[in-house]
């Protein structure tokens, strides 16, 4: 198929301004946060509702051409990458909350719906939508599920899959599938869950049907600060082992507390080696006991200082702090890939004493920011793509940490999903029949490989042309 | 052949040789787990064990055969739990029975249900290969899903060997709130006030059992705070009757063995949303009489417990008129899932590639 009859079937859907086939107009979408890998697909297609989707997924399916559903762009892992001579279905405008029914406690949104839009709506019934991934002012519902977003609050509320109970969703060969309900529970396998997570590879969610839970009544937020990472990590496990579920359990080393400084102002305590974040929340009088256990064993961790959030301002701020690491961390460095392994959380200590080692013999500088209750790392490599050798010698580093992570019986993603980045770790973390399985359900489900391909698997798709120099905007406006 | 393997690889090599397999073991659910005509049951009660459990982690695995009683002595010796509260311990329910079942008891209303806490397994596949899904820490995206896969498909996609679980620290104290109503009305009237409450609910069910409802609603935490919070919880709802310490215990322990099902009745499970309890009840009353179905409307309305004395038919009738799904676990065997299925083309889809040669039972 040529490429002017991809477009000139494209145009009998869309008028001009939602199909975008000029260089200056694809730009924007070639890269997603992971922008190491650039792509550019052959045209993006901007569907206003759900009938326009089915129609370009149909279409896909009879001229064989692959394509990538994308909402804001935020996949770290390279997952919503375009595909070369491929279709981006760019779904941001399909952001309906179809219905709230805070009765029920359910919510049925559209694929491109922001995430934070459903808190928002949900907050006036005292309810809200669990996960917060940090980028939830900007990702929406549908990256959500096809990567099985985290976020801060995993330990003790899980993850994006345990908060989606219905998705109605058209697979690649363009069929139409409902799959769940509005029950929490089901009969027959959870074919919900395989759903959640799959990347994008069983075609586009059209309609999410999700939990949603009463906002906790109080929250108890503390930062402490240490000389060591490790003696923070030492005061995760003593929480831990003191029979306490906190909310969350954050550490910041301290090159992500210089960065989100500089970025966001959260006023940490200056020049210390980690800071710790521990979240309660709850019921009132339920909190107020942890509170008191917490404080007992956070005062005899040896923390340099401890802060104890007054009000929700003082809350938010520490929040704010944390949650604009990753970008914030743009401001040390011009390029950085970020990292997700999981580690047992027993083993964190040795594994932070690992990176940090690998970082010097690599002579990058690594910010460590991570959901320590999960065990779930993110350490930030940050390099200088206009330096030659830069971009390669950071994903060594970053392959030596995810070994590291298989080693210590862990993973290579909590969070992030496979994406493009991971490809080659997957077959060193399962075995040879276990990815035939997963290839036999994909197949399943897309025979002809047509959804978001290229991603997950190795060796389906020759690996896009990895980009090292300027950034998208300075490459934007030399083109203007 | 011995249909009882006590090691991974005989069951491996007695699933190249069989076919139409369905895997069995505490046999508790015997609507599920008895053979029927054409079709060779495997117990696999022989692959049992705790293979690694480290608190510190909040993470257990064990062989699928492990009696849940044996698990949850372990994890109370060390003051945790599973939260989604497997039922049907005291009958012997195994992990890998209640995994493949998809069965959770009425405390899944606090943290979750079975799926929300299986972190990994590892099953044999129909070609009699050992196949990983999931992982064993508490957070893991990586691969497709399959440890969700797995929960609820009756061991017709493959027979799970090993799971890996997420634990929670066991809650200090329990204590119950009974509420009695007059009409079904006024209870669910009063679990819609509990639901947006900032109240840590643990469990939440509504019993109607020849009597006038009785809601049961339980708090769990800390021993310190218990009585204040029940103040609060009797202040919001007008009162009841408080149960506390062994009697509290034997209330939860009824609602999740299922000792509240006559013997010789059918037990049959409905997923549900608390809008829809109004309609069904009426339905069932209609269709068995007062005297006929034993209902409970568990986890704050989110599934049915239906004991039937009478023809299961009847209610396959009527779930299709509602649009809903059963699943029978004390009954007939051979009829285990009524009613509406949801996503059938895509169960197909995968059931064929996972299982082309139907090794595995149909479910």
């Amino acid at each position: 198929m040529k490429t002017n009859d991809i477009i000139a079937a494209l145009k009998q859907f869309y008028p001009p301004d939602r199909l975008l086939t000029q260089a200056a107009q694809l730009i924007a979408y070639e890269s997603d946060a992971l922008t190491a890998y650039r792509c550019r697909p052959l045209a993006v297609v901007i569907p206003e509702d759900q009938d326009e989707v089915i129609a370009t997924v149909r279409l896909c399916d009879r001229l064989r051409v692959p394509f990538v559903a994308r909402g804001s762009g935020t996949s770290l892992s390279g997952g919503s990458l375009p595909v070369e001579g491929g279709i981006l279905i760019a779904l941001n405008r399909l952001k309906r909350i179809l219905r709230l029914d805070p009765q029920e406690r359910i919510a049925i949104v559209e694929p491109g719906v922001v995430n934070l839009d459903v808190s928002t709506a949900a907050s006036p019934y005292g309810l809200y939508f669990a996960p917060d991934p940090s980028s939830q002012p900007i990702c929406t519902i549908g990256g959500n599920l096809a990567f099985n977003s985290g976020g801060a609050h995993c330990l003790k509320y899980g993850m994006t899959s345990n908060h989606i109970l219905g998705i109605k969703a058209v697979l690649p060969d363009g069929e139409v599938v409902r799959l769940g309900g509005e029950s929490v529970e089901g009969v027959g396998p959870d074919l919900v869950g395989l759903y959640v997570g799959s990347e994008g590879q069983f075609g586009i969610a059209l309609e999410i049907t999700l939990r949603l839970l009463p906002k906790p009544e109080v929250f108890r937020t503390v930062l402490a600060a240490y000389p060591s990472l490790e003696a923070a990590g030492n005061a995760v496990s003593q929480v831990v082992a003191a029979g306490l579920l906190p909310g969350a359990l954050e550490i910041m080393d301290r090159l992500a507390i210089e960065a989100a400084e500089a970025a966001v102002d959260a006023n940490y305590p200056p020049d210390v080696a980690a800071v710790l974040i521990v979240e309660l929340d709850g019921e009132a009088n339920q909190v107020g006991q942890e509170f008191h256990r917490l404080m007992v064993v956070i005062e005899n961790s040896g923390a340099q200082e401890i802060r104890i959030a007054q009000d929700d301002e003082d809350r938010q701020r520490i929040w704010k702090g944390r949650k604009s690491a990753f970008s914030a961390v743009g401001r040390l460095s011009p390029d950085f890939l970020v990292q997700d392994g999981v580690v047992p959380r027993g083993r964190l200590g040795s594994a932070l004493a690992v990176i940090e080692k690998y970082a010097a013999a690599s002579g990058l500088r690594v910010a460590n920011v991570f959901h320590a209750g999960d065990g779930n790392l993110h350490p930030l490599i940050l390099y200088d793509g206009r330096e030659h050798g830069a971009l390669a010698r950071a994903e060594e580093l970053a392959g030596k940490i995810l070994d590291m992570c298989i080693r210590y019986e862990g993973s290579i993603t909590g969070e992030h999903g496979i994406g493009m980045e991971k490809r080659e770790f997957l077959p060193i973390m399962f075995t040879a029949t276990d990815i035939d399985t997963f290839q036999a359900i994909r197949h399943a489900v897309d025979p002809l490989e047509l959804s978001n391909p290229g991603k997950v698997f190795l060796g389906d798709w020759d690996a896009p042309q990895r980009y090292s120099g300027p950034q998208p905007r300075e490459r934007a406006e030399r083109l203007q | 052949m011995r249909l009882t393997p006590t090691s991974i690889q005989e069951l491996q090599a007695l699933v190249r040789e069989t076919s139409c397999l369905l895997p069995r073991a505490g046999g508790s659910k015997f609507a599920l787990s008895t053979r029927v005509d054409g079709i060779t049951a495997v117990d696999v009660s022989g692959i049992s064990g705790v293979i690694e459990y480290e608190p510190g982690e909040f993470t257990i695995t064990t062989l699928a055969g492990t009696p849940i009683s044996e698990v949850d002595s372990l994890l109370e010796d060390h003051g945790q739990y599973l939260p989604f509260d497997p039922p049907l311990v005291e009958r012997g329910a195994t992990l890998g029975g209640t995994v493949a079942a998809g069965l959770s008891g009425p405390g899944r209303y606090h943290y979750g249900g079975v799926r929300d806490f299986l972190l990994g397994v590892r099953y044999v596949d129909s070609a009699g290969n050992l196949v990983r899904g999931g992982g064993k820490v508490v957070k893991n995206a990586a691969g497709f899903d399959i440890p969700k896969l797995m929960v609820g498909s009756l061991g017709s996609l493959g027979v799970l060997v090993e799971l890996t679980f997420k634990v929670l620290p066991r809650p200090e104290m329990c204590a119950t709130l009974r509420l009695d109503f007059e009409a079904l009305e006024d209870a669910l009237q009063a679990q819609y006030k509990l639901f947006p409450s900032p109240m840590d609910i643990d469990a939440l069910d509504l019993e109607l059992s020849n009597t006038s409802p009785i809601l049961w609603v339980r708090l769990a935490g800390f021993a310190a705070v218990l009585p204040a919070r029940l103040v609060k919880l009797k202040e919001l709802m007008g009162g009841g009757d408080v149960f506390k310490g062994t009697d509290e215990e034997l209330i939860w322990r009824r609602a999740r063995d299922m000792e509240w099902v006559p013997e010789g009745w059918s037990l049959v499970k409905v997923p549900l949303t608390p809008g829809r309890i109004l309609t069904l009840d009426g339905a069932l009353v209609q269709t068995y009489g007062e005297q006929g179905v034993i209902r409970r409307y568990s986890c704050g309305g989110q599934l049915a417990w239906l004991a039937l004395s009478g023809s299961l038919h009847l209610l396959d009738d009527l779930l299709n008129e509602q649009s809903l799904s059963g699943l029978v676990l004390f009954g007939r065997p051979g009829e285990s899932r009524m009613g509406v299925s949801d996503g059938v083309s895509f169960y197909r889809r995968i059931k064929k590639a996972l299982d082309p040669n139907n090794r595995f039972a149909e479910m």
